[in-house]
């Protein structure tokens, strides 16, 4: 049962990536992209990794791919003419492809009793979720605090570039505006007939 | 793990789970179709209006008409629309929303400690979250499918926001997590039993700790109507400035799947509530150990549904009343709030709870 699921599942995967690289039309890429980050949060799912897999759902489907999505409707690039070319570099994807082929099967033949029988995905735990954390911050808390420096600096980064002072903007103070009362802003006047103010 | 297949029986398990979900889907069905017409009751009766009040007694079969107009009406495809995916996105709505009732415990099982849900799963918490901020595609999709100005507007509109409320949402489900220590959602409404005051919207046994938690809960039902699309945060629909946005081209059934969806999600936004900060399916007065073992277990079942939805309509009902009453945001205030006010203090509140339950340990 666990392995028809994994076959159905697995050839979603590969199927859906096959058609990001094959769809003319680029927003369909980025569905489809979508639809590959599903099914592999279902593949961690099967092995019993549901944390890794919803994390997977929540980050990448709900939040990184919107906005992958969000910058392909709105930059208005011709994506065909962009491809035009791309049919000289079979080389190196083919060189790309051979060299993370041979890493794989070097890590499988390399770890051995690795199966899908024997795979544990909460050693020394009840739950996937309670052996992640009991490592992250004890363990790997050097690495952990490095991948959020990263993001930061990534982060810092964008800020950094896409900041414009535009010094004739009109801003909306909300404390100023809120604090507002009715003395500061009318001012109630007794004009004199034919006189005005 | 322990569910409500086991405590019922194991033989026929695969039979159970699909007549529980048609039951859900039944009742969850049947009940759109009311709070549908609660929803423009209320709505009405803000306005000092009648409502819909001519089919059936009190109006009560509005909703059933609606959905008979819908059905027979014709499909409409814009011209220039890409059809696959202006089909798909209402469909996409619908079974999501759908699909998020699966995790979400109703009542307490009839063996002690059990709970009637479809599937109880160890991260539930992460999944309603998951589920529903898949809810953006829906909207996106149709939105860039219409091919036409307005609904993309919407759709852009609506993106950003639901992805800039969830933020906020994702913090304060965490200071939930942080005084439960598990993310099942069972054992996050078995937390708060005993009564109104263990209740995590105002947990009294952590005694300073209200004074974080009811603002919590408040974020959290704001940030829902922003995730929702609620007024005064429906802006992707705002029909002063965008007609009706994503929904603009759209009739007919798919329109009725996009707006079940939508009711769906209002509907399974106050469940979330009810179970992370309510107390789930608990009564306000326990009624102690001794009492409840003379008890029918069918009884305490029936007894904690009935809290259960009580809670549900209860926030439905302020869901409906806030659309009656207040104004709606203008995109700036509205992004404000969510960065600047909801970020940093639901993040404050992480910190908070993170500390208080490091140096005091939670009493539950």
């Amino acid at each position: 049962m666990a392995l028809i699921a994994f076959g159905l599942i697995a050839a979603v995967v590969i199927l859906s990536a096959l058609f990001v690289i094959a769809a003319r039309n680029p927003v369909h890429s980025v569905l489809w992209l979508i639809l590959a980050f599903f099914s592999s949060a279902g593949l961690m799912v099967l092995i019993g990794a549901e944390f890794l897999a919803m994390l997977l759902i929540v980050v990448y489907v709900g939040a990184v791919a919107v906005l992958f999505l969000f910058v392909v409707m709105m930059l208005d690039v011709d994506f065909v003419e962009l491809k035009q070319g791309s049919l000289g570099y079979w080389p190196f994807a083919l060189l790309i492809g051979v060299i993370l082929i041979a890493e794989l099967a070097l890590v499988w033949s390399a770890s051995g009793s690795l199966t899908f029988d024997t795979f544990d995905p909460s050693p020394g735990a009840e739950t996937n979720t309670e052996a992640i954390g009991a490592v992250m911050y004890t363990q790997y808390l050097l690495l952990f605090q490095l991948a959020g420096l990263i993001l930061l600096v990534a982060m810092i980064g964008a800020i950094v570039l896409t900041l414009r002072h535009r010094p004739n903007v009109k801003r909306q103070n909300v404390s100023a505006q809120t604090g507002r009362r009715r003395a500061d802003a009318t001012e109630l006047k007794d004009p004199t007939p034919g006189q005005g103010i | 793990m322990s569910n409500a297949i086991e405590s019922l029986g194991s033989l026929w398990g695969p039979l159970l789970v699909l007549g529980q979900i048609g039951l859900f889907t039944l009742v969850l069905l049947l009940s759109i179709a009311f709070l549908l017409l609660l929803d423009r009751k209320i709505w009405a009766g803000v306005m000092m209006r009648k409502g819909p009040n001519v089919v059936g007694p009190f109006g009560l079969l509005q909703s059933f008409a609606d959905f008979g107009k819908f059905l027979l009406k014709e499909i409409v495809i814009p011209a220039g629309a890409n059809k696959f995916v202006f089909i798909f996105a209402p469909i996409l709505t619908c079974t999501l929303a759908f699909a998020a009732w699966a995790a979400i415990p109703v009542a307490p099982g009839l063996e002690g400690g059990t709970s009637w849900v479809i599937s109880d799963l160890n991260v539930g918490v992460l999944y309603l979250f998951a589920i529903s901020s898949l809810g953006v595609y829906g909207i996106i999709m149709g939105g860039w499918a219409s091919n036409s100005k307005y609904p993309f507007l919407g759709a852009l509109r609506s993106a950003a926001q639901m992805v800039s409320y969830e933020v906020s949402i994702g913090f304060v489900i965490i200071t939930v997590i942080l005084m439960v220590g598990s993310m099942n959602l069972s054992d996050i409404v078995n937390n708060q039993a005993g009564g109104l005051q263990n209740w995590h919207a105002f947990s009294f046994q952590n005694f300073p700790l209200i004074v974080v938690m009811f603002p919590m809960f408040v974020i959290f039902f704001i940030s829902a109507l922003a995730e929702t699309n609620r007024p005064p945060f429906d802006l992707p629909e705002a029909e002063s400035e965008l007609v009706a946005g994503y929904q603009v081209e759209y009739g007919s059934t798919p329109y009725l799947l996009f707006m079940l969806g939508e009711y769906l999600n209002i509907v399974l936004m106050c469940a979330m509530m009810t179970i992370l900060f309510l107390g789930g399916w608990h009564g306000p007065v326990a009624i102690g150990a001794n009492a409840a073992g003379s008890m029918p277990p069918l009884l305490l079942s029936l007894a904690g549904l009935f809290w259960f939805m009580l809670k549900i309509l209860f926030l439905f009902f302020l869901f409906a009343m806030v659309k009656a009453i207040v104004p709606r945001y203008r995109y700036d205030q509205l992004m404000r709030l969510g960065w600047k006010i909801f970020l940093p203090t639901s993040l404050a509140a992480v910190l908070v709870v993170a500390g208080y339950v490091t140096y005091f340990g939670v009493q539950s």
